[in-house]
């Protein structure tokens, strides 16, 4: 709760200094900071981070290797299946329009369901998809859902 | 008003046939690469499936090699005409894969698995397509460095490069952080070169020698007949810097480390995965899976290439070139086809074009310098899907002409010179 009056409280004040900043020059109301932008910048970073040397900086990835993130059903579909494959990581032959490719992508377990989410909804975002949004909580709960129950 | 519609027409079939005609002229003159002068090129096939090695007979005969069977076949047939440009005569084996190679008669190829040969006739045809020998099988076969290339001695000996099935022999592949998983057993039958007789059926490790090991992935190979000796292009290990951030900058990853070529004697060993050979201080580094830092050095057992290039450009092909054809600095030098690298990011990529290294007596003689580039089509490539063909086999014809593979488009290149 206290995040959500955070942000939103980062939200005022963004969007009131940009009325300021903007107040000598024009008349044109500023368009507020949406949370998916946020997410989206957030995004970028986690992905220049850990994603870019296989996925390439335009989302291309490596013909042979590493499967391109642009317009792939695989990026643009199922949110559950992405997130599974970001937090588990990906060891299998994987076809996409035709062609094959076949680098192990490890688990990313140590992004937190922030971060997870974060990327995921910038690469739904740029590369010239215009998918939805993967939110924290979807990521919480796609995961869970995910596991194989574990016995005690 | 019927009038200027008709007019419009006509003007736009002009048009449209112009670029046509405009089209097919610069297909197969100028394939656009820089060559050094006298140099020629161009392209005696412009696309066909991911064409790998090849090789180049008398007749005309071509046989390539694709990753994976192009309308069926995993083997193509060219047959090149007096007018240098080459037409699909047919095509065999139902399997993908890397290497190709003719000797004493017999044709030589690979699939990821297995290598199988077939008798030539006098004009070089194959035989019996539908019924190779399969010479060697059951060789270990990852999802990454699967690929099989072969290269034969003058002793009825093959050698068969083994692909390590991970980046580093990390606990995790490509995990950031994991170690390597002590002593790498992955060694016993991957990551190395091993040699087998070309002329026994159904042959596999037991077999086999593991004739030299501590290579991670060699796609280029060639026997020189100067020195009577395997030479072979190594890939080296990807991703320092984002296996260790700590330990490596991307500046630092983007270099390191080198793309070498060596000279490889029965029992040599080149250090994968334990240590790294840094071209920048021209020793073995620890690799940083193994205990190593960035700083200390291995130690001092491992066979020093005889060429280092930068790193990550993906040497694919290697020709000791034995023609006349070209100038005499060219004879027996060594032609390197590289595929292009990935992993420079957020650097631009390097490689997508052939390099020529002088020798003399078995050993490099000079610096290497870039002798054919402009494959990929674009001035700088920064993500590798830019690159509009991307180097990979190389083949010396009868004339002395060298002939190079795209795997992108299929597109087969066929480079001359006239004084």
């Amino acid at each position: 709760m206290r995040k959500i009056y955070t942000l939103a409280f980062i939200l005022i004040s963004l969007n009131s200094f940009s009325q300021t900043a903007k107040k000598p020059v024009a008349k044109k109301t500023a368009t507020p900071v949406s949370a998916t932008t946020l997410s989206i910048n957030r995004g970028k970073l986690v992905y220049q981070k850990f994603c870019i040397s296989c996925h390439q900086a335009d989302g291309g990835g490596v013909p042979n290797l590493n499967p391109p993130l642009i317009g792939t059903s695989g990026v643009l579909g199922n949110k559950n299946r992405l997130v599974k494959i970001v937090k588990n990581g990906l060891q299998e032959h994987v076809e996409i329009d035709g062609e094959f490719y076949s680098n192990n992508m490890p688990p990313f377990k140590m992004l937190t369901d922030q971060q997870v989410a974060d990327v995921l909804t910038y690469i739904r975002r740029s590369f010239g998809n215009k998918a939805t949004p993967v939110l924290r909580s979807e990521v919480a709960q796609y995961y869970v859902k995910g596991k194989t129950p574990q016995k005690r | 008003m019927h009038k200027i519609k008709t007019i419009l027409k006509a003007g736009a079939c002009i048009l449209f046939w112009s670029s046509l005609n405009l089209n097919a002229v610069g297909q197969s003159q100028n394939p656009g690469l820089k060559l050094p002068p006298g140099f020629s090129a161009k392209t005696i096939l412009d696309s066909s499936g991911k064409a790998r090695h090849l090789v180049v007979l008398p007749g005309g005969l071509i046989y390539v090699k694709m990753a994976r069977p192009w309308k069926g076949n995993g083997i193509m047939i060219l047959k090149e005409n007096e007018a240098g440009t080459a037409s699909v005569t047919g095509g065999f084996g139902n399997y993908g894969g890397t290497g190709i190679y003719v000797k004493n008669g017999y044709l030589y190829a690979s699939s990821n698995e297995a290598v199988f040969r077939y008798k030539l006739n006098e004009k070089n045809e194959v035989l019996n397509p539908d019924q190779p020998e399969r010479i060697i099988t059951g060789l270990k076969m990852g999802r990454q460095h699967e690929t099989k290339s072969i290269v034969l001695d003058n002793d009825n000996n093959i050698y068969v490069n083994i692909g390590s099935p991970s980046n580093s022999c990390q606990l995790q592949d490509r995990q950031p952080g994991s170690m390597g998983v002590p002593g790498c057993p992955l060694l016993d039958s991957a990551g190395g070169i091993w040699q087998f007789r070309a002329d026994k059926a159904d042959q596999s490790y037991a077999q086999g020698v593991r004739y030299a090991t501590g290579l991670r992935n060699v796609v280029g190979l060639d026997w020189n007949q100067q020195n009577n000796t395997l030479f072979v292009t190594q890939h080296g290990r990807d991703q320092l810097n984002d296996l260790f951030p700590a330990l490596f900058t991307a500046k630092q990853n983007a270099e390191l480390p080198a793309e070498c070529m060596y000279m490889i004697k029965k029992g040599d060993n080149a250090g994968f995965p334990f240590a790294y050979y840094d071209h920048l201080q021209q020793k073995y580094m620890q690799a940083p899976e193994y205990g190593g830092d960035g700083k200390k050095e291995a130690e001092k057992k491992y066979s020093a290439p005889v060429v280092a290039f930068p790193g990550h450009m993906a040497p694919n092909g290697l020709l000791f070139y034995t023609g006349t054809q070209f100038p005499e600095k060219y004879r027996n030098g060594a032609f390197v086809a590289f595929h292009g690298s990935w992993n420079r990011t957020p650097e631009k990529q390097e490689g997508y074009y052939v390099v020529f290294v002088p020798f003399a007596d078995g050993k490099p003689s000079g610096n290497w310098e870039i002798f054919a580039d402009g494959f990929s089509g674009v001035a700088a490539v920064m993500s590798p899907r830019q690159a509009k063909h991307r180097p990979c086999g190389l083949a010396q014809g009868p004339d002395g002409a060298i002939y190079v593979t795209d795997d992108v488009k299929g597109t087969i290149y066929k480079i001359e010179y006239k004084k």
